[in-house]
């Protein structure tokens, strides 16, 4: 039989691969791309960038829970104009496509950060993340109210002609209501979901285990939740969603698409197998050619009733 | 003696290796030797490998360990370890003979050791110094020290340099002298050229207040969680005087006056 065709079009950003690398665990991209193939991965989106560089959160910074990981790195960055001059140039030419991950400290942050990227050669498209859990300016302030949802990515929108994704929080009551919100301001696909917020207390030295007492929690034991959100989302929106939280295998990934993402994104998966995209993009394709399908995207949705996204 | 070259790190991945020894040292301690020809011909002194957990534990994240001995003719590179939770616990049950994944040498070492330095190393602290002495071989003086004579648990064989002149201290006095590092540091402080230290915290932040603004330059290799070793995730930051750096990159090794243990 022919070979799968893996490419897909994320909100106007055509992909070789379905399979992302997250922002947040893969950092800027260059630490693990000097190391690992990179041609599994149809893009990578690089760690949260502001206008001023932060500082980020107090350690420790992480703590492991069964089948997870919680963290509260505090979107620690250098700021625009280092990642310009220092990041930027380093990724060149090594990134497969290029999205840059945008927080602020308010809507006017947000909207500089985006107007500055869109003119910078080599960025592909931009994530605005709403939903960082360790932050309450910068994240998820913005993520769990559907009204500062709308106004931060109108913001962004006004500033920029890429293509645009929102990350959304899984702390709240109804993601679709976020969801809907963020389609309606403008955003071209939906990245979920963030980590979901949590802590661990060290019962010895009698204090919360992590420097800033909450954290998020991603890794494995966060897939359910995930797809279930990826399910409801795909209901309420008519624009692609790119489905992550929990995926370390194709048998995941699979899950997500079946369930209305068109693409994925590995994150915590790359601490216990840095190789795990070459991993999941070798399983998608052998699982297409198993059940003689000539397209990932036909997997899109095909779970929930309604049938696949391509009908709708 | 080993030819040492601090050269940038090396881009590896991680690599299926032979566990050549295991050897539980003392209750609760363990020593893992590995075949890695990439480690052995490239590691220096304070630099460490992410040991991977054994496939059928995958959703475990790599634990990091600082290098204890290295063979660049066998090939072979060790580490000591407390078994402290679920990950060492698992190596702690790892068969001679097995492959685990390792992926290193990583991060950022010690500097050379003058003639004459001190070396000071707290319980299980003890591993990355002992690297430093073997490789360097000029002649140095450890003190080592413990709460109690069960955690001064180096196998006495790589204790056993020509070179290393052995200071043993416990705060019970079981074994050695009875007290503290900070006990005995006076004394042989001023005359040391180079102090380079690994332990708990309060015996990092104690050696720091002893070595005050009149001592000698001193290096301290520390420890944090971490999760992907290489310098990406940030999750292994400690407060330094420049604002947070990563222990995985920057580090684990810093100058004494670099790091802040006010907490």
């Amino acid at each position: 039989m022919i070979k799968p065709d893996l490419t897909v079009n994320l909100g106007g950003i055509e992909l070789a691969s379905p399979v992302l690398a997250a922002s947040g665990p893969f950092g800027y991209g260059y630490e693990y791309l000097k190391r690992i193939d990179c041609s599994a991965l149809g893009a990578i989106i690089v760690k949260g960038v502001s206008a001023r560089p932060w500082a980020g959160n107090p350690p420790p910074r992480l703590a492991e829970t069964a089948s997870g990981l919680l963290n509260s790195i505090g979107l620690q960055n250098p700021g625009l104009e280092q990642f310009e001059k220092e990041v930027m140039p380093r990724l060149k030419g090594m990134a497969p496509r290029l999205i840059v991950n945008i927080v602020g400290c308010d809507i006017g942050e947000y909207a500089e950060v985006a107007g500055r990227l869109d003119g910078m050669e080599g960025i592909d498209g931009l994530e605005v993340n709403i939903s960082c859990p360790n932050l309450r300016a910068g994240g998820i302030a913005f993520g769990t109210d559907p009204a500062e949802t709308f106004n931060v990515v109108s913001a962004v929108r006004r500033q920029t002609s890429l293509p645009l994704l929102v990350k959304l929080s899984p702390n709240v009551s109804d993601i679709t209501v976020i969801a809907r919100a963020a389609e309606e301001a403008g955003a071209d696909g939906l990245s979920l979901i963030n980590t979901l917020s949590g802590m661990l207390i060290d019962i010895e030295t009698k204090k919360p285990l992590l420097g800033n007492t909450f954290g998020g929690l991603s890794g494995p034991a966060l897939l359910p939740v995930a797809l279930k959100m990826v399910w409801q989302t795909a209901e309420a929106v008519n624009i692609p969603l790119l489905g992550m939280g929990g995926i370390t295998s194709a048998e995941d990934a699979i899950q997500f698409m079946m369930a209305g993402a068109r693409a994925v994104a590995l994150g915590t998966a790359f601490f216990y197998e840095p190789e795990v995209a070459e991993q999941v993009a070798e399983g998608l394709r052998g699982y297409l050619e198993k059940h003689e399908i000539d397209a990932i995207g036909k997997l899109e949705g095909i779970a929930r009733k309604g049938g696949p996204a391509d009908a709708r | 003696m080993l030819s040492l070259s601090r050269s940038e790190t090396s881009y590896n991945k991680p690599e299926s290796c032979r566990v050549t020894i295991k050897q539980i040292v003392a209750p609760n301690y363990c020593r893992l030797t590995f075949k890695s020809p990439v480690v052995a011909g490239a590691a220096y002194p304070g630099q460490f490998v992410m040991v991977y957990m054994p496939r059928e534990h995958k959703y475990l994240l790599p634990r990091p360990f600082s290098i204890f001995r290295l063979n660049r003719v066998r090939e072979e590179v060790s580490i000591l370890f407390e078994v402290k939770g679920k990950g060492t616990e698992l190596l702690a049950h790892t068969k001679r003979g097995s492959q685990l994944r390792i992926m290193g040498p990583l991060g950022t070492g010690f500097p050379a050791l003058p003639e004459g330095s001190l070396l000071v190393a707290g319980g299980i602290g003890i591993a990355p110094l002992v690297f430093l002495a073997a490789a360097e071989g000029k002649p140095c003086t450890l003190i080592y020290g413990a709460r109690t004579a069960s955690q001064l648990i180096c196998p006495p064989d790589d204790l056993t340099l020509p070179n290393l002149t052995i200071l043993e201290v416990t705060e019970d006095g079981s074994k050695g002298a009875k007290g503290s590092v900070s006990d005995l540091l006076p004394g042989l402080v001023s005359g040391a050229p180079a102090l380079f230290a690994c332990g708990p915290r309060q015996m990092l932040r104690a050696v720091k207040a002893l070595c005050g603004h009149s001592g000698p330059p001193a290096w301290f290799s520390m420890e944090e969680r971490m999760a992907c070793g290489i310098g990406a995730c940030l999750g292994c930051a400690v407060q330094t005087k420049t604002g947070y750096r990563r222990v995985c990159r920057d580090g684990p090794v810093f100058s004494a006056g670099e790091v802040f243990f006010d907490d």
